[in-house]
């Protein structure tokens, strides 16, 4: 019953918001989205309290990994809701009712995947994430906006398609084997018994499919366009909420074929997606000049990381699971800081764009911080998840993975601190005085800031035991 | 019945073939409902008896997929005032020798795939075909509206390849996916009509000023 009033509340609250006409009541919608944000916060540290809990003949459960992927957006959602009441007061261009409503969608889809137990509604909770962002990116109304709408339209309707198609192939795979249809549990406890051939070409759909989403590459070019033209903390909820189910609905098909003992066929197929992202990301890091581009090449690296952790087994699996939290953040923390130097300066061009810890003080210092955090320095959590992922795989003995990953992320980091490190220090331009920065524009990425602290020097026992919980779901063991 | 389920794929991928051999959207666009139309027949005519479950899914799928979507796309068209695809990237010719192509591999690939006990025989290549044409007019063509038409054929591949598991995916899911592919090729329609209020054309390949 909890899980199903987690699903049915942001739907709820997005019909109330999308229904209310006037746009004076800016104020009034906005108040909506962060009482619902807070309320979906709430029920789900219930979650933490309670049981494991059931809905819908076991379509609907919490099991480890999805209460992991739930928590990260429910928390990135708060997060943002109360930035979005700081950037609807200042850019609020037709009265935000279709952002608000938009945002309550995207919610509400993301929900349901976190929860989802049936892969087939995964994938509709999936592809209705698509639809939510659609017109948050599209916010500004103008041709640079339409063309980056576009193209993730485009390039992610096809690939959801073809993990459509990939589910199909994964119910051939399980033509007359006992248990539910397409049910998580019962394919991975008669996984043995399941058609080799089709599950082998269900993976491939689906990686490639729910790839897209993650942005992973070469199917990773919708991301930079998407994320530089959209508001800033879309931005965060897409770098932070949806590549985390995207990649819950990658890591849910790899259970399914580990337990099957597909792990020599797989294993390949993720290392080369991994270091390809990386690779991408490396060079195109290098000379980067816009700096929520940045953190979109940011993000293709860190998907990498994490189906190179997936791929990795073992220790690795744990690492990937303990990334998808630190990264779900950091991206957050990043984005809305990159959110508030667009607000005080009107571009995220790093172009004459100098001095921002003089002129932003908190946002400033933020940023350089965020590099740090971004890019796995310690003390920071994502330090401590990317040793995992690189001891997994000295551990299992690919050597030249460890060492090509070590370099791809020096590369990356030295291409990220150049741009960050320009526009954070310097003289600003002449004229340009220090801005008084509001409350409601900084809580939240201060919040996520000390969170992904807090992770890097400890995990707090329970998060701990879920963490490990889901790498051992997965087929991997705790360090 | 079997023979009337071949009947329905035949003319499934002859639909296919004429979305890819014709310059004019407003056909391309009838061409895409006439196919909904079949698919939506096609859950009939596969069944052993008629269920609830079989006859929700056929309504569904006619009113969504032969009704609904081609009339938005012929008022987006109406709006937009086009009519033709202008230059292609491959021509038609070569498009439906690609289709016939992807209809020789699509049957090649069938034949080797380990059979799952499958009542029509003929579904399967009927699916990839569909599936493979989609994505050539998806990435052939120049126009926005164009690609949405190969957006919908993709979907409607992957719908035929579905029914092969009318079992094991229950109703519900099925109303789910109908929804989001409408939802999908709305909100599509939706961003081609702004695409042409912008930009006066409805060309995708205007759409570059964003890149590294």
């Amino acid at each position: 019953m909890w899980l199903l009033a987690l699903c049915l509340l942001p739907v709820a609250a997005a019909a109330v918001t999308g229904a209310a006409p006037s746009p004076r009541v800016t104020r009034w919608r906005v108040g909506a989205l962060v009482g619902t944000a807070a309320v979906h916060l709430a029920l789900t540290a219930m979650l933490w309290r309670l049981p494991p809990q059931q809905a819908l003949n076991g379509w609907l459960g919490d099991d480890a990994l999805g209460t992991i992927v739930l928590t990260l957006t429910s928390v990135l959602f708060f997060a943002t809701s109360v930035y979005t009441v700081g950037y609807l007061a200042r850019a609020t261009p037709r009265g935000g009712r279709v952002f608000v409503s938009g945002m309550l969608g995207f919610l509400a889809a993301t929900t349901v995947v976190a929860l989802s137990q049936h892969l087939a509604m995964l994938w509709v909770g999936l592809e209705a994430t698509t639809f939510a962002v659609a017109p948050l990116i599209f916010h500004r109304h103008d041709r640079r906006s339409l063309e980056a709408v576009w193209k993730y339209l485009v390039l992610s309707s096809v690939g959801i398609a073809l993990a459509l198609l990939g589910i199909f192939f994964l119910a051939s795979a399980q033509h007359g084997v006992p248990g539910d249809p397409l049910i998580l549990g019962d394919l991975t406890a008669h996984a043995r018994e399941l058609q080799p051939a089709w599950l082998r070409a269900a993976f491939v759909f689906l990686l490639v499919g729910f790839g897209t989403k993650m942005g992973l590459a070469p199917m990773h070019t919708w991301k930079p366009d998407t994320y530089g033209e959209a508001p800033a903390l879309v931005g965060a909820l897409m770098a932070g909420a949806l590549t985390s189910c995207a990649f819950l609905g990658v890591a849910r098909i790899t259970q399914v074929t580990t337990a099957a003992g597909l792990t020599a066929f797989v294993q390949p197929v993720l290392f080369a997606f991994g270091l390809l992202s990386l690779a991408t990301a490396a060079a195109f890091v290098i000379g980067q000049g816009d700096l929520k581009r940045l953190l979109a090449y940011s993000s293709v690296e860190h998907m990498g990381l994490l189906v190179l952790g997936l791929g990795l087994c073992g220790v690795g699996t744990y690492g990937a699971v303990l990334h998808l939290v630190n990264n779900g953040l950091v991206k957050g923390w990043l984005f809305l800081v990159a959110g508030n130097v667009v607000l005080a300066t009107g571009t995220s061009a790093a172009a004459g764009n100098r001095g921002l810890v003089r002129t932003l003080p908190v946002s400033g210092v933020l940023l350089v911080a965020g590099l740090f955090a971004v890019t796995g320095s310690p003390p920071f959590g994502l330090f401590l998840s990317e040793f995992t992922i690189l001891r997994a795989a000295v551990d299992g003995g690919h050597l030249a993975i460890a060492v090509s990953t070590l370099v791809l992320l020096a590369i990356i980091f030295v291409g990220m601190a150049v741009l960050v490190m320009n526009m954070a220090l310097g003289e600003p331009a002449p004229g340009v005085r220090p801005v008084r920065e509001s409350a409601w524009l900084l809580a939240g990425p201060l919040a996520l800031a000390g969170l992904v602290l807090l992770l890097g020097v400890y995990i707090p026992g329970p998060v701990q035991a879920t963490l490990a919980r889901a790498a051992v779901a997965l087929g991997g063991r705790v360090p | 019945m079997q023979t009337t389920a071949e009947l329905l794929l035949l003319l499934v991928v002859l639909t296919d073939l004429a979305v890819l051999g014709t310059s004019r959207l407003r056909t391309c666009i009838r061409a895409v409902a006439a196919q909904g139309l079949l698919l939506g027949l096609l859950p009939l005519a596969l069944a052993s008896q008629v269920t609830v479950h079989v006859a929700g899914l056929a309504a569904g799928t006619v009113l969504v997929k032969a009704v609904v979507l081609p009339w938005f796309l012929l008022w987006a068209i109406r709006e937009a005032a086009v009519r033709r695809e202008v230059e292609p990237v491959v021509g038609f010719i070569a498009s439906l020798l690609l289709g016939a192509l992807a209809l020789a591999l699509a049957f090649a690939i069938s034949g080797r795939l380990p059979a799952s006990d499958v009542r029509e025989p003929v579904l399967i290549p009927a699916a990839l075909a569909t599936v493979m044409m989609g994505l050539i007019v998806l990435t052939t063509r120049r126009k926005a509206l164009t690609q949405v038409v190969g957006y919908l054929m993709l979907e409607n591949g992957i719908y035929l390849f579905g029914l092969t598991q009318t079992e094991s995916v229950p109703f519900l899911l099925e109303v789910g996916v109908l929804l989001d592919i409408f939802a999908g090729v709305f909100i599509m329609g939706i961003v081609v009509f702004h695409i042409n209020r912008e930009f006066d054309s409805l060309d995708s390949a205007r759409l570059s000023e964003l890149k590294d």
